[in-house]
């Protein structure tokens, strides 16, 4: 932990704070289909072709059930879209290399995970993708599920917002003007900014360079097809061969690259992901990606403070994010920087913290700012390889997406799930004021908090249950890279990282097998869905609400107090439900780096 | 029902025509002002050499010899695979990241002649996220200086300017970490007339 | 009744409710409790786990845990019981007074049959003389009587009650002391206040109240959760090569789930019913209880509620040219013929001019002219002078003539002032005004702040003029007022403040406020009251003392915030116990997790079992919390909120640590384990 962590931080979050009423203002007018944005001229006619085309009426709004289904009509078309797109890659135009249709089950994973802006990758990029795969059947979900988690938002906070109203959007607008006004021109601009920083985008063949010094290496011994040879009992044979050339792939990276961050995919072109030179060429590309992660997360609360006419409850929900943010950044900065006493002892310099799986451009800062980012706000873009992080520093990243990917979290998804943990933190506490709990005037009933903990109790479900079936099942032990405490680390993660919708992954993991690809799926599907259907029915039920005026009596959401409720609630919540299995895990792992001589 | 279809034949719209404009005209336009504006960017910052393309600024090459800088360790592949990017994703209590840790400290402390009480700069023993990092620390570029410099029979100081030209700082003086690109620092060596 | 309020630790209650316990022991009776029904399986289980051993735990422990588990069912059992107890205690005491009573009962023919009180149906006649009890709850239909209802109420003085009007209720158990009253009952035996009353806190016709039901399930959904942490908790310790044995698993889940607030949630709602009656209110349901909580706008009459009952005469104001005295005299004279108290003030306050008291009888020559509410005068003939004292408008008709200037100065000054101006006139000429003054409540004032305080508007209502009512509303420190108000502009008015959000409560006792009070969230009918509008309310306050209302509202409260503090209390518990716990579990397998063990507890078996302890005691611990409640201070919300935070969040997460540490170092001193 050095001066210029400090100075990139402060600045990190000065300019995360300056961008954050800006965004928000802006939201307002790209969430109200009546707002005027200073690109109507441009978009307007392209908006209203649009609506022609669907055949919608964009000022007919609809009830929380009609939303719900246009919603999942639409994920519905989306899933199918891409999984024919990927298992009929071979016939598809933009194939260079000439890739193979995706198998079965790993075409419905990549369809799941990115319909669901998880962007989990059980593929590697540039040995399984062509680039229409990558274009259209990936990168359409980059901005479609982001509208998606957005529109969802929206319609929660105009729930909150609604005095006894019965609607609360129409998803079709919503999903047609974030797209124009928010997600496509922001990218553009992004795009060709991180294309200055040396991001690619281009659509030519992977380039064969020659190597500046040929060497021997040890590869895999292909036979005739091209297919790897494997011996009797499975593993891959290897021959040492004389390597000449470098074969660097190429591709339109920069005009995905800059949608995977702002919308919180975090789906890479390649599989080093944001790590990798061609996907984040510089610490400035770098800080930018990181900021563009939280840039429409943290904009959303402030459109919250502005729809509810209570712009110190955005703030104070902020605040919650922010503080959680922190705190987990400075342990997991602090645990990356402290490095591994393991390697110490062998003469390695642990002043220069824990390198490993980790590029020299970030260092340890901003590879635990990343790290701490794109698991606190459900991206998955990683630019250091999260399985090789320290074990509280991991734990940190583990914990983020366990509290439920509310810390800023994903487009949407972090505010509705924030604001789920609002209703129980108001619902807990409200009631010591002495009054039925009521949220900014709106009565907590039964019903909400019936929903509420519906969402939660999904989650929870689908990550411990998944995890401990496969721990304890061959095929989940036959994925792991690593035995002991870190091998449950990476299994927790997993399906963790699936169910959060986060995407990002203890890489180490091989999960591109059918069971892996099976079980993800439906854990993202889970997470994304059955979680977006209760909120759905909050937003309705809140919606149809009558205000009640605030006076003294009523329970304040903001003010410091309110954030430390809510902070306290989420990490009480999370930390006690995850605590056992993350002491098996990372915990134990902490103390047996830090005190024993222990190796697995 | 007839509401159902309704929804998904709309759904079907937006997903054909949602796709033409973010996964059609939205690259198309990005690559079009990109290829216009940052063309050497947009197209990989390649390194030519006599008419051929002998790598990029950006993606790391592995040397060997002990007149080149040497890289980071590298899990791509069998090494610097640029088509099979990616770390080791060994935990940090995991008995093989340590064994090859271990041998790899060996090696750096054997090969550049190392006195004990120096330490070895992490950076040099740890395979990098990517596994095609380009860079390496200062203070390993430093502690291999005089292996090069031996080799090639350069003085220290020649190579020592190498390595400062081929050092980039942090971005804006604040992001990131100085570091030393060691394709760029190898080729500009190979340059060197003794 | 002797005692009002039972002492939190009285024997024969204490000694019931141990028995209770037991009898709640039923699975399908804790069924509505799952929090802890799931205590009670994971008890069964450890019981089983008794008598077919498995996993490498001594029997002492099994044992022990085992027994701590039913102990933890027994002791939740045990707090409802307890409020129970103290319920039926009240409601008893009440019910005893009538279980022997005969009943006159007026047949058809005519003839009259001696009955058992009990047998009494809805609609019989019964016929009640002196010294007699009134045998159910009813309405007189025939004669006056007073009657003593002291056996309620506490309030010794009789009461009067009269057929016809407001005052026509009676209840079972009082007692007539003097006169013959015919009385109709309207209440079907099983059915009385008293009945439902009981019924409430014996439980059987409890149903929970909204908040109690989500509460309910959020206390579910957590014991769900711990039930998915558990199960999973068995895999993830076969992968890392630990067997956890069921009896720990059941004890880690009995200590996560919130045993604290699902053992004692049904106390409290008793207790807030409960609380309501030792204040002499009957609340008809918890839901009530819970919606005084939530009110926030108080209607409240002006007449008997703010200002005592009677307006005072302090002041005669002669017009030019008329002596003090002379007006006196005028105003002495016009005022023999009211028996109203104004009337009778007017004849008081005239001593105070040097004039003896005079009685009708001493001036057999005049005509007197007596009250009435038609010519709202009242006057005397004498030896042809004719005076009158009345209101304004009715003197100003009598003269004939037009106010004097002055006068109509002195009439506003009263007004202003809250008083109600009386004019004295002799023939034609008016000799001067009556301040007649409403006499504000003492203390009231106080009282209203402490509403400001905690968000409550309170509404005045009066028949009263504009200006009269603002100045007594002044006066007595209320946020809003309506005068001129008819019956049905309270009903309006609840609306109103309801559509607006607002939750209403107000009381009434007269058959015209019937609908308001059936309106209001909260509606509390005088006991003195009608039978209509106590049909309408959803509580009776006994003492009929309108200004009861804020003791109801604070009950309210003092119940949420109880359940609220106790719920964040149980669930920081937690925090703790995992401290207690999870070291304990693992440190066999990985010695190296042994700095977590932060408490420095004796052994993992003495980690556990003194956990589990805690978890017991603490739902004994704080019964007399949930059957006192929280104290409700009149603080704003956000204020509130800090101090119970700090109190119940804060001493939740740190108060165990200590706790365990304590029961651990007992545990190993006595080598339970």
């Amino acid at each position: 932990m050095d001066l210029f962590g400090l100075i990139q931080l402060i600045l990190f979050i000065t300019i995360l704070v300056a961008l954050t009423k800006p965004v928000g203002l802006y939201l307002v007018r790209v969430l109200d289909a009546e707002g005027r944005t200073f690109l109507d001229p441009v978009l307007r006619p392209v908006e209203r072709l649009f609506y022609r085309l669907f055949g919608i009426n964009p000022g007919k709004e609809q009830d929380w059930k009609g939303y719900t289904v246009s919603m999942l009509c639409f994920s519905l078309v989306g899933l199918l879209f891409t999984y024919a797109i990927l298992r009929l890659q071979h016939l598809l135009p933009l194939n260079p290399q000439g890739f193979k249709s995706v198998n079965a089950d790993l075409a419905f994973n990549t369809a799941a995970s990115f319909t669901t802006n998880t962007n989990w990758q059980n593929y590697g990029g540039e040995s399984t993708l062509s680039y229409f795969s990558q274009m259209v059947g990936l990168t359409l979900h980059n901005f479609a599920s982001a509208a998606v988690g957005i529109g969802v938002a929206a319609a929660l906070v105009r729930g909150i917002a609604g005095n006894s109203a019965k609607t609360i959007g129409n998803f079709w607008a919503d999903l047609v003007r974030i797209n124009l006004y928010l997600l496509v021109p922001i990218s553009f601009v992004f795009a060709l900014f991180l294309v200055s920083q040396g991001m690619i985008q281009n659509f030519k063949g992977y380039e064969k360079t020659a190597l500046v010094e040929p060497a021997p290496a040890e590869t895999p011994m292909k036979d005739a097809a091209g297919e790897e040879v494997r011996d009797e009992k499975g593993n891959t044979v290897m021959e040492t061969k004389e390597v000449k050339t470098q074969i660097i792939p190429q591709g339109p990276v920069a005009s995905q690259a800059a949608i995977k961050t702002l919308g919180t995919n975090g789906g890479g072109f390649f599989n080093a992901n944001a790590a990798h030179p061609y996907e984040n060429p510089t610490p400035l590309s770098n800080f930018l990606q990181i900021l563009s992660i939280f840039l429409i997360p943290s904009g959303l609360t402030y459109y919250l403070g502005r729809m509810v006419k209570k712009q110190q409850h955005g703030w104070a929900v902020w605040s919650a994010m922010a503080i959680l943010f922190l705190v987990t950044l400075l342990v997991c900065w602090w645990a990356e920087s402290a490095g591994n006493p393991r390697l110490h002892a062998l003469g390695v310099d642990s002043t220069s913290g824990n390198m490993e799986g980790k590029e020299v451009r970030f260092g340890i800062f901003n590879s635990a700012l990343f790290a701490t980012v794109t698991t606190a706000a459900s991206c998955g873009a990683v630019n250091a390889m999260h399985d090789s992080f320290t074990p509280l520093g991991g734990l940190m990243l583990l914990f983020n997406i366990q509290l439920g990917e509310v810390v800023f979290g994903g487009v949407g998804s972090g505010l509705y799930g924030m604001l789920i943990f609002v209703i129980l933190a108001v619902f807990l506490t409200g009631l010591m004021v002495g009054r039925t709990p009521e949220y900014l005037g709106k009565k907590i009933d039964s019903y909400d908090v019936k929903v509420s903990v519906l969402a939660l109790l999904i989650s929870i479900f689908s990550i411990l249950g998944f995890s401990a079936w496969a721990i304890v099942s061959k095929w989940g032990l036959a994925g792991l890279n690593n035995s002991g405490p870190h091998g449950l680390s990476e299994m927790l993660y997993a399906y963790s990282s699936a169910t959060g919708n986060n995407g990002s992954a203890f890489a180490g993991l091989t999960g591109n097998t059918a069971w892996y690809n099976i079980t993800l799926g439906l854990a993202m599907l889970l997470g994304r869905f059955l979680v977006i259907v209760p909120v759905m029915a909050l937003a309705g039920n809140l919606s149809g609400k009558r205000m009640v005026p605030s006076s003294a009596g009523s329970f304040p959401a903001w003010g410091p107090i309110f954030t430390l409720v809510l902070v306290g609630t989420v990490l009480i919540i999370g930390a006690l439900t995850f605590l056992p299995a993350l002491a098996l895990g990372p915990i134990v792992e902490y103390f047996l780096m830090m005190k024993s001589g222990l190796l697995y | 029902m007839k509401n159902l279809f309704t929804e998904l034949r709309v759904a079907l719209i937006a997903t054909i025509v949602l796709a033409l404009l973010v996964c059609g005209i939205y690259p198309a336009m990005v690559w079009v002002v990109a290829q216009g504006l940052f063309p050497t960017e947009a197209k990989g910052s390649l390194i030519m050499r006599g008419g051929k393309i002998t790598g990029s600024d950006l993606i790391g090459q592995g040397f060997i010899d002990s007149k080149y800088f040497h890289p980071r360790p590298s899990a791509a592949g069998s090494g610097y695979d640029a088509t099979s990017s990616g770390g080791t994703n060994l935990g940090p209590t995991s008995k093989r990241l340590v064994d090859t840790i271990k041998q790899r400290v060996f090696a750096y402390r054997s090969e550049n002649g190392l006195a004990p009480d120096i330490l070895v700069p992490a950076d040099a023993v740890t395979a990098s996220a990517s596994g095609l990092d380009p860079h390496i620390s200062l203070k390993n570029a430093y502690l291999q200086a005089p292996r090069v410099a031996k080799a090639r029979e350069l003085s220290e100081k020649t190579v020592l300017r190498e390595v400062a030209i081929a050092t980039e700082s942090r971005d804006l003086g604040i992001l990131g970490e100085a570091r030393v690109n060691v394709l760029k620092l190898n080729i500009a060596l190979d340059g060197i007339l003794r | 009744m002797a005692a009002r309020t039972h002492s939190l630790f009285d024997r024969k209650i204490i000694l019931q409710a141990t028995a209770d316990s037991f009898k709640k022991l039923n699975p399908r009776s804790l069924l509505k409790n799952p929090v802890i029904f799931v205590t009670e399986v994971g008890a069964v289980i450890t019981a089983i786990g008794l008598v077919f051993p498995s996993g490498s735990e001594t029997f002492a422990f099994v044992l022990q845990i085992s027994l701590w588990l039913w102990f933890t069912v027994l002791f939740a059992n045990f707090a409802e019981a307890m409020a129970e107890g103290r319920g039926k205690a009240q409601a008893n005491a009440l019910r005893k007074t009538r279980t022997q009573t005969m009943a006159n009962l007026s047949k058809p023919d005519g003839s009259i049959e001696k009955v058992h009180a009990e047998t009494l149906k809805k609609g019989d006649l019964v016929l009640v003389s002196a010294g007699e009890l009134i045998p159910a709850d009813g309405e007189i239909i025939q004669g006056v009587a007073t009657v003593d209802e002291s056996a309620i109420t506490g309030e010794s003085a009789p009461v009067i009650r009269e057929a016809g009007g407001d005052r026509s209720a009676v209840t079972g158990g009082t007692r007539v002391l003097s006169d013959l009253i015919q009385v109709r009952v309207t209440a079907n035996p099983g059915e009385s206040f008293l009945d439902r009353m009981i019924g409430l806190v014996e439980g059987a016709r409890r149903q929970k109240t909204p908040n109690e039901i989500a509460l309910t399930i959020l206390l579910s959904a957590m014991t769900i959760i711990f039930l998915v942490v558990i199960m999973t908790l068995k895999s993830f310790g076969r992968y890392s090569g630990i067997d956890f044995s069921v009896t720990v698993l059941v004890a880690l889940l009995v200590c996560l789930i919130p045993t604290t607030i699902g053992g004692l949630l049904s106390a409290i709602g008793i207790a807030g019913i409960d609380r309501m009656v030792q204040k002499n209110v009957l609340a008809m349901s918890g839901r009530a209880v819970e919606a005084a909580g939530d009110v926030d706008v108080l209607l409240l009459d002006k007449t008997g509620t703010i200002t005592l009952g009677d307006r005072q005469a302090t002041e005669f104001i002669p017009a030019p040219g008329v002596r003090p005295d002379e007006l006196a005299n005028a105003a002495q004279l016009a005022s023999l013929a009211d028996e109203t108290p104004e009337g009778r003030s007017i004849v008081v306050l005239a001593k105070k001019y040097g004039l003896r008291g005079r009685s009708i009888s001493e001036l057999p020559n005049a005509t007197f002219i007596a009250f009435s509410a038609q010519t709202r005068m009242s006057g005397v003939d004498l030896e042809g002078r004719q005076i009158r004292k009345g209101a304004t408008d009715a003197i100003q008709a009598f003269t004939g003539n037009d106010i004097l200037p002055e006068i109509h100065v002195t009439i506003g000054d009263i007004s202003l002032k809250g008083g109600t101006p009386l004019l004295v006139a002799e023939g034609n000429r008016v000799l001067g005004a009556i301040y007649l003054k409403d006499i504000v409540k003492g203390g009231l004032k106080d009282r209203f702040e402490r509403f400001r305080a905690i968000g409550i508007k309170t509404v005045m209502i009066t028949g009263d003029n504009q200006l009269t009512a603002s100045a007594i509303a002044e006066e007595a420190g209320v946020d809003d007022f309506i005068a001129e108000a008819k019956p049905e502009d309270k009903l309006a008015l609840i609306r109103r403040e309801q559509a607006a959000g607002h939750l209403v409560a107000m009381t009434g006792d007269g058959t015209n406020d019937a609908p308001a009070l059936a309106q209001a969230d909260v509606g509390v009918a005088m006991n003195t009251g009608t039978q209509a509008a106590k049909e309408a309310g959803n509580m009776v306050d006994l003492d009929s003392n309108p200004t009861k209302l804020i003791e109801v509202v604070e009950i309210g409260k003092q119940m949420l915030i109880t359940r609220g503090a106790l719920t964040t209390f149980s669930i920081a518990n937690d925090v703790a116990k995992y401290f207690a716990i999870i070291p304990a579990m693992l440190v066999t397998v990985f010695p190296v997790i042994s700095p977590l063990n932060i408490m420095g507890l004796g052994s993992p078996a003495s980690a556990i079992l003194s956990a589990v302890i805690f978890n017991a005691l603490i739902i004994v611990a704080l019964i007399p919390l949930a059957l006192r409640g929280v104290r409700f201070r009149p603080l704003g919300a956000a204020m509130i909120l800090k101090r119970n935070l700090l109190i119940y969040g804060l001493g939740g997460l740190m108060a165990p640590f200590p706790g365990i540490k304590l029961i651990d170092l007992i545990v190993n001193a006595l080598h339970l384990v």
